[in-house]
Order: structure tokens, then C-alpha cells, then sequence
């Protein structure tokens, strides 16, 4: 390795550099918002794969992809069959949408959270990001912001393109509208949970493969146990069994708020019918986030660099 | 997107070299089973300072202090006239780091890395996309800046973890053991390159090492520490001083240098055998040399070197007592 000081006679003929020495620094230096907005920014593109290598763009681009394929399927038949099936609403409700392709979403967030959260932990790239103006506090608040946003884009888009759509087909404008901004209440909702339980779980490891799978089995396994357990109890009659029971997977425990609160179609075999569960869910959702913020908080304090 | 809430950051309120650089007054650390730092009182200028001592004596302790990053027991520290205590934040966008260990992500390549911590360190895009290349170039990083860093020899991994450091163009860089794991030809580059930045560049410089010659190569000032303690702290020059000592260097025999080191001590001259075979001897006054060249051509033998003598700074460690600090 050449020292850059070298004189340039070992580039090649023609070619000369010429070492204008060092130059120092006046422009401006952005304050502490501009540098959190620009971290957010560069953490929601690499979410998806922008900005690093080619590779790890497949994985969630594909997923973007297949998250919208259903929806624009739907949409078509909507809009091509709507006289012949005597249809006037949507074949897939907005709220249940996220349940339906909910493996898509579970192996993003699986996917993604690691990426943005064990990798700084496993390269000791957090050191870096601490010996910098921002606070620990505001590194932390900031990739958990970036993944809500990353998996909120997500959940999100296949919802717009079904309002499109529905518009489209000349489905009722305003009931179109209050439907879909309560769906996307929702998705926000939604996706707070998923990304601040797949980041807490990122955070407890600096293997990646570990935190990918220990994110999806307890996103699928807490479904699949929910969802039997509310079946069960539909069948024998506890349903309140079962409307606990949906407070423990974030799928279900999101779709029941978003039945209480806004009176979606319901998705799931035992939604709260009660104004008590149905503020219990609220609140389980709330503690959700809250918690795993406060976790996440408590868990960087104590990484050194 | 533009960010919002940017604000301008007037260019009066740096540091204008009116204080130390850094400054500790009885800045202790203690954790529940170890004295890390024990009432350190250091003062360090512009230009090169070189901190050693072997390997827990407290070096990075030190450097996360002084980066607000972990908080002190007792006692104060300044750097660039602001307190560690309450103004980390400001001194974190005044200094680069350079980390001892490995911190850089294997996918991403050089170039990358470099634009993004400029702007977690404030700068616009565009600026930080100047400085990145700039400082690439500096740290002699060619076309594999664009290559991601998980392949990158040492030497290189070393390269863009200074060029993250310098990107923001900051007032002081903290550079912890820049040499570990680089072959001699790297490690004399690297070398080079911190003399540079502490000269050329204007940046002071806070180096730490174990190993003794390289600081002595590369500080205008060293700082020895021990178990927390400070052992020495002065100007390199101080530490190399003259002996008042020649050394002498004879051929032609092979019992050259017991015949000369006799007939100097008949010549009434204090002389003894030192490393290799050479001789040293107290210069008296002017007489000495001329004394010296006499003898050797009066016993037929060739005068290879007479020099004058310097310390080094390992034999502060002799006299010091930190024995485990390795000499180069």
C-alpha cells in the first residue's frame, strides 16, 4: 500500500493526481432534528434494501410485491365483475387484509428488524453512532422509528391500492374513506406492535439467524395458538376465553381494537363484544409498544460500545 | 427531502486554541472492582499527543470519559473547553473517534459508511459526499472504497475506520492503538498519516499505543499511564534528551571494541561496553571526540560512528517500574 503522500509517479502515464493538501470544513452543521430526520430516512431505505447491496434488495421488494399481487387481484375482479357478482363492497374488507397475508408481513419484520438492529450490535457499528452528536436515547427512538415506518409502508400500500380501487368500481366514496382511514389506523397500529416486538427481540442478539427465527416463531406460533384457542371456544361457547386469548397475538389483538373502535369487519372467531374487553384491548396494545420502547431504552443503556 | 429544523452553526463559536485541548483535574473512574482511572490531572496541547500504557491502564477509560460517554466517579474534564459532564453532545461533534476494535459493517462499503456517519455528525448530503471522498483519498483508500468492507484487509479496515473519524472535520481525533494488527510497511503508513493530520492537517491528536517507539516516532508530547495513575507527562524531546554520552562504533579487529574501550579508560575517560558491541562514553568536554578519534587511529582501527546519545522513552518505564509495557 502506497502512502497518499507518495508523489504521483507510480499512476499511470498520463494520469496525474495532484494533492491539493488537506482542506478544512466551514459549511454548516446541521442540529440535532436534521441529523435524527436523515437517520430516519437512511434506516427506512435500507429497510428496503436501498442503499445495500443488491441482495438484500430482493427479500423485501419481492415482499412489497406479493403483499399488493392479492390486493390488485381483488381490485381487478372488483372492478371487471362488480354488475355480475352484485357486488358493492370490497371481497376483502380493509381491516382484514393485514390478517390474511399476516406471513408476508410476520417474515418482513423477521426480516428486516435484524437487519437495522443486531447488525450495529454484532459489528459494534453502535459505537460509532454513539461517539456521535446524538443522544443514546434518540439512536434507539430512531431505528425503532424507521421499522414502524418500513412496516407501515407496507401494510399500507395494499390498502390504498384497494380504496383506488374501490373508487374505481364506484363504490361509495365516503364510506370507502372512513373505512379505509380507520384500516390504516390500524396498519399504524399494527405495525408499531410487529416492529417494536421484532426489534426488542433483534436487540437481545447479535446473531442474526437467531433473531430472524425467534421473530417469526413468536409472531406465527402466537397467532396459530390464538387463533385455535378462539376457535374453541367459539365452538363451546367460552367465547370470552377466546376474546382473551386475542389479546396475546398482535394480529388479533389490532383487529379486535379496530373492531371496537371503528367497527370493522371482524376477522377473527371472537372479537371483544364488551366496552370493558374492548378497552382491554387498547390497553394491551398500548402496553405492547410502551413496554417494548421502555425494554429497548433499558437495554442500550447498558451496551458500552 | 429536505431535513427540517436545520440550523446554521456559526462558525465563531469554535474552539480557538485559547485552552487545552484536554484538560482533567482529579478525574477519577471507579467500578465496583477496579480503580480504572485514580486522580488524573493531564494537560494536553495541540498537535500529536501520544498516550501510553499497557493494556488496562485506564487508556480507553480515559477516551469514553472524554467522549461523555461514561461518566466520571469524581473530577472534571475538559476537551475544547467544554465539560464532559454536561456538554458530551457538543464535544461528540468537535472530536472523531476512531475505535481500538472492529466496528464496521460487512456489507456496506467504505465510501457508504464514511457519507453517513458525516451526516450523523451533521453535515449536509452533498458536504458529507465531499468531505467522504476527500478524507478516502487522504486515508489512501483508492477504487475499493466502493467495495463492501467485510473484505478489506486490516490495513484497509484501519484506513476507513480513520476515515469515519476525520470525516466531520473535527477539532481533535481520539485514535485508540491505530497500529494494532498492521504489518511493519502499514503500520509505518499509518504512522505517517497521524503525524500528518496532527501537522498538515491541523487536528489534534490524541494517540494511544503499548508499543513505546511508535509514539516516540510520532508525538510532540507523551502521556504515561499506570493503573489509572499518571506516571509522566512532557514534551517527547524531554524524554529523548541528550545523555552527555558518545557512542562509539569501531571495525577492524575482531576484539575492536575491548581494545579501544581499554585504552580509553588508560586515557583517564569513564568508557563501558553497550548494546551490540559498541562503546559508550562520558563526554567530558570538547577533548573527549578528538580523544576517541586518536586512539582508534592510533590501534589501526576504523571509526565507524560516534554519536551522541539519546534516552528513549522506554527508560522512563525502567525507572518508572511499569515493566509491562512492551518496547519496540
Amino acid at each position: 500500500m502506497s502512502s497518499p503522500s507518495d508523489p504521483p509517479t507510480t499512476t499511470a502515464p498520463g494520469a496525474v493526481i495532484h494533492d491539493i493538501g488537506y482542506r478544512p470544513y466551514s459549511g454548516p452543521r446541521l442540529g440535532e432534528r436534521a441529523v435524527a430526520w436523515s437517520f430516519f430516512v437512511t434506516g427506512l431505505r435500507n429497510s428496503f434494501g436501498l442503499g445495500r447491496s443488491g441482495r438484500s434488495k430482493i427479500l423485501p421488494l419481492g415482499l412489497v410485491g406479493l403483499m399488493l399481487l392479492p390486493a390488485l387481484i381483488l381490485v381487478g375482479v372488483l372492478v371487471q365483475a362488480r354488475d355480475l357478482l352484485g357486488l358493492d363492497e370490497h371481497i376483502v374488507p380493509y381491516s382484514t387484509y393485514p390478517i390474511t397475508t399476516q406471513l408476508l408481513i410476520s417474515i418482513f419484520v423477521a426480516a428486516q428488524a435484524p437487519a437495522l438492529i443486531s447488525r450495529d450490535l454484532r459489528f459494534r457499528t453502535i459505537t460509532l453512532y454513539l461517539a456521535r452528536p446524538a443522544r443514546r436515547t434518540t439512536y434507539v427512538l430512531v431505528r425503532l422509528a424507521s421499522l414502524m415506518a418500513a412496516t407501515f409502508v407496507l401494510i399500507a400500500a395494499p390498502l390504498l391500492l384497494l380504496y383506488v380501487g374501490g373508487l374505481l368500481a364506484d363504490l361509495p366514496p365516503g364510506r370507502e374513506t372512513r373505512l379505509v382511514l380507520g384500516a390504516l389506523a390500524g396498519a399504524l397500529l399494527l405495525a408499531s406492535c410487529l416492529a417494536c416486538l421484532a426489534a426488542l427481540l433483534s436487540a437481545l442478539t447479535v446473531r442474526r439467524g437467531l433473531a430472524v427465527a425467534a421473530v417469526i416463531v413468536v409472531l406465527l406460533v402466537s397467532y396459530t395458538v390464538v387463533a385455535t384457542i378462539q376457535g374453541i371456544s367459539l365452538d363451546t361457547g367460552n367465547e370470552t376465553v377466546g376474546e382473551v386469548a386475542g389479546l396475546f397475538s398482535p394480529y388479533t389483538l389490532v383487529n379486535g381494537v379496530q373492531v371496537f373502535l371503528f367497527d370493522s369487519p371482524e376477522a377473527t372467531a371472537t372479537p371483544p363484544t364488551s366496552d370493558a374487553m374492548g378497552f382491554l384491548y387498547l390497553a394491551a396494545a398500548a402496553v405492547t409498544v410502551l413496554s417494548a420502547v421502555g425494554a429497548m431504552l433499558a437495554r442500550y443503556r447498558k451496551v458500552s460500545g | 427531502m429536505a431535513p427540517p429544523g436545520a440550523t446554521v452553526w456559526e462558525p465563531g463559536s469554535r474552539y480557538v486554541g485559547a485552552v487545552g485541548v484536554i484538560e482533567t483535574a482529579g478525574l477519577t473512574k471507579r467500578y465496583p472492582r477496579v480503580t480504572a482511572l485514580d486522580q488524573l490531572d493531564v494537560k494536553v496541547g495541540d498537535g500529536v499527543t501520544g498516550l501510553v500504557g499497557a493494556n488496562g491502564a485506564g487508556k480507553s477509560t480515559l477516551i469514553k470519559i472524554l467522549l461523555g460517554l461514561t461518566p466520571a466517579t469524581s473530577g472534571t474534564a475538559h476537551v475544547l473547553g467544554y465539560d464532559v459532564a454536561t456538554e458530551g453532545s457538543r464535544i461528540r461533534s468537535l472530536v472523531g473517534y476512531m475505535p481500538e476494535h472492529d466496528c464496521l459493517p460487512a456489507d456496506v462499503s467504505a465510501s457508504d459508511l464514511v457519507v453517513h456517519m458525516g451526516q450523523m455528525s451533521g453535515l449536509p448530503y452533498p458536504a458529507a459526499r465531499e468531505r467522504a471522498s476527500d478524507v478516502l483519498r487522504h486515508v489512501g483508500l483508492a477504487e475499493e472504497r466502493y467495495r463492501p468492507m467485510g473484505g478489506y484487509s486490516t490495513g484497509m479496515k484501519q484506513r476507513a475506520k480513520l476515515a469515519q473519524a476525520l470525516v466531520h472535520d473535527p477539532r481533535l481525533v481520539l485514535l485508540d492503538e491505530p497500529t494494532n494488527g498492521l504489518d511493519p510497511s502499514s503500520r509505518d503508513d499509518m504512522l505517517a498519516l497521524v503525524r500528518r493530520i496532527g501537522t498538515e492537517f491541523g487536528i489534534a491528536v490524541l494517540v494511544t499505543s503499548h508499543l513505546l517507539g511508535e509514539l516516540e516516532r510520532v508525538s510532540d508530547h507523551v502521556v504515561v499511564l499506570d493503573s489509572g495513575r499518571l506516571l509522566r507527562s512532557s514534551a517527547t524531546t524531554d524524554f529523548l534528551h541528550k545523555t552527555g554520552n558518545l557512542l562509539v562504533e569501531v571495525q577492524g579487529r575482531p576484539d575492536a571494541d575491548r581494545l579501544l574501550g581499554q585504552a580509553l579508560v588508560n586515557a583517564g575517560l569513564r568508557a563501558w561496553p553497550t548494546d551490540g558491541r559498541m562503546i559508550e562514553v562520558e563526554a567530558r568536554d570538547e577533548t573527549t571526540r578528538d580523544v576517541v578519534r586518536d586512539l582508534a587511529v592510533d590501534l589501526g582501527l576504523g571509526l565507524v560512528r560516534m554519536q551522541e546519545r539519546h534516552h528513549r522513552i522506554e527508560d522512563v518505564f525502567r525507572e518508572g517500574g511499569a515493566g509491562s509495557v512492551q518496547p519496540v
